[in-house]
């Protein structure tokens, strides 16, 4: 059986690992290379590298750190933030990426998945979708880092970039990110049972219960989640200790 | 030690330069016949696609070389199809060094979903005389697999069984990448190694 995927997201500023709470705030967590080996060591299933505040202030991913992440770790790891062209991306497989997250730009010019996923196949194309419920229960996707809405709702757009050959989708829900009361699994679970790639939960884990929850109820692929893990609040070793009794297929 | 990489149109290579390296390896990459011929291992990894690398190989005479070489060689991946008779991928006939046909996964049920990628446990059919342990977890992607066939020295349960790891002579292969495979891939690169 497949593992389900426990992915530790490093968000990047400056060289150093932050987190917010809902994408303000940012608190330090340390040197995200250490950090990635550690958590590697512990068992983490993947790696996330987010630069979060790249698309926000233009700035390009940190290549460098990708070259040092590519170095040391022994799994793959998936690079974000900032990625505007075929160029970024080529400059990032070459530093040794596994994986690209494209979220803002793909948004702005849809065609840069099927450019990315002709070039270099669909299996290091992430798109990332930051997407917010609003009363009435519809969910609108988000550019920027979750700063500014867009017309497109979460589902439409979910499609769309399977269409265009997506190979995962990273989705998170602002109204979740950063609250650590569980996943949201709903949207999770309509987005998985509709769509034929993978699905990479994130924002609102706070506890090891909303693991479980969110690859049982949500039927994700993969969990996402940084604080908790950052903090010390969940140990990885323990969460899949405790994912295995529950049934739950886990790489040990 | 002398360690070759293959050098040919596949992306992906330099992670098994990084995963040699933390092993205490200085690999070298290259399409040079008498680098590779003269080295003590061969690796042959990559992603890509079958048809466009097999032409590629074919241009550059390293198909010929790879087939002949005699010290311990090790195709991951596409390398691994690549060894086979034949892909589905782009209807291509491959080094032959393997002689079983490559195919592409048809999915089943929703949860079948292609590419397979992520980690995946592996049973070893027989003992080989390197290390792949029973019941470990490793790292796959990929949509196009290789049957279980007498060369098979490991499977994994995927939509269908198929070969995790082939073994015949001084050629051996895996699906999965050991690269991206945390320590249980280290081990298996290092076994290799010690072949």
């Amino acid at each position: 059986m497949l593992a389900k995927r426990i992915i530790p997201c490093l968000d990047v500023k400056d060289g150093e690992t932050v987190k917010g709470t809902n994408f303000v705030n940012l608190r330090s967590a340390g040197d995200p290379v250490e950090l990635g080996k550690a958590y590697s060591e512990q068992g983490a299933d993947e790696l996330a590298f987010l630069d979060i505040t790249a698309s926000h202030e233009g700035r390009k991913t940190f290549t460098e750190m990708v070259t040092r992440v590519a170095a040391t770790v022994n799994i793959p790891f998936t690079v974000g933030g900032g990625i505007g062209e075929l160029r970024d991306v080529d400059r990032l497989l070459c530093a040794g990426a596994d994986k690209v997250s494209v979220n803002s730009a793909a948004l702005r010019r849809p065609e840069l998945i099927d450019e990315i996923t002709n070039h270099f196949g669909s299996q290091v194309c992430v798109v990332a979708i930051d997407a917010r419920q609003d009363d009435s229960g519809h969910w609108t996707c988000y550019l920027n880092g979750g700063r500014v809405p867009t017309e497109r709702s979460l589902f439409e757009w979910a499609h769309e970039v399977q269409e265009r050959g997506a190979g995962e989708i990273l989705f998170t829900s602002m109204n979740h990110d950063g609250v650590k009361a569980g996943f949201a699994n709903q949207a999770l679970r309509r987005l998985s049972d509709e769509l034929s790639i993978p699905i990479i939960a994130s924002g609102g884990a706070g506890c090891m219960e909303h693991f479980r929850d969110v690859f049982v109820e949500g039927h994700a692929d993969a969990a996402l989640a940084a604080s908790v893990f950052h903090f010390g609040e969940i140990s990885i070793p323990e969460l899949k200790h405790y994912l295995q009794t529950e049934g739950i297929t886990i790489r040990q | 030690m002398k360690v070759a990489i293959v050098k040919y149109n596949a992306g992906n290579i330099y992670s098994v330069v990084h995963a040699l390296k933390r092993l205490g390896v200085e690999p070298v990459v290259t399409d040079d016949v008498t680098t590779l011929r003269s080295a003590d291992r061969v690796l042959f990894p990559g992603q890509g696609e079958a048809s466009q690398a097999m032409g590629y190989l074919r241009e550059h005479g390293l198909d010929v070389v790879i087939r002949s070489l005699k010290q311990p060689v090790l195709g991951i991946c596409i390398g691994q199809q690549l060894m086979c008779r034949h892909s589905e991928e782009g209807n291509t006939d491959c080094l032959d060094i393997f002689p079983v046909d490559v195919l592409k996964f048809q999915p089943v049920r929703h949860e079948d979903k292609v590419p397979h990628m992520g980690w995946n446990e592996i049973r070893t059919a027989k003992n080989g005389n390197w290390t792949l342990e029973d019941g470990s977890f490793v790292y796959f992607v990929h949509s196009f697999y290789v049957p279980v066939c007498e060369f098979t020295t490991a499977t994994t349960d995927y939509i269908v069984p198929f070969s995790a790891a082939l073994h015949r002579d001084n050629f051996y292969a895996t699906q999965f990448h050991p690269e991206k495979s945390g320590a249980v891939g280290e081990r298996i690169l290092q076994s290799f190694l010690e072949l």
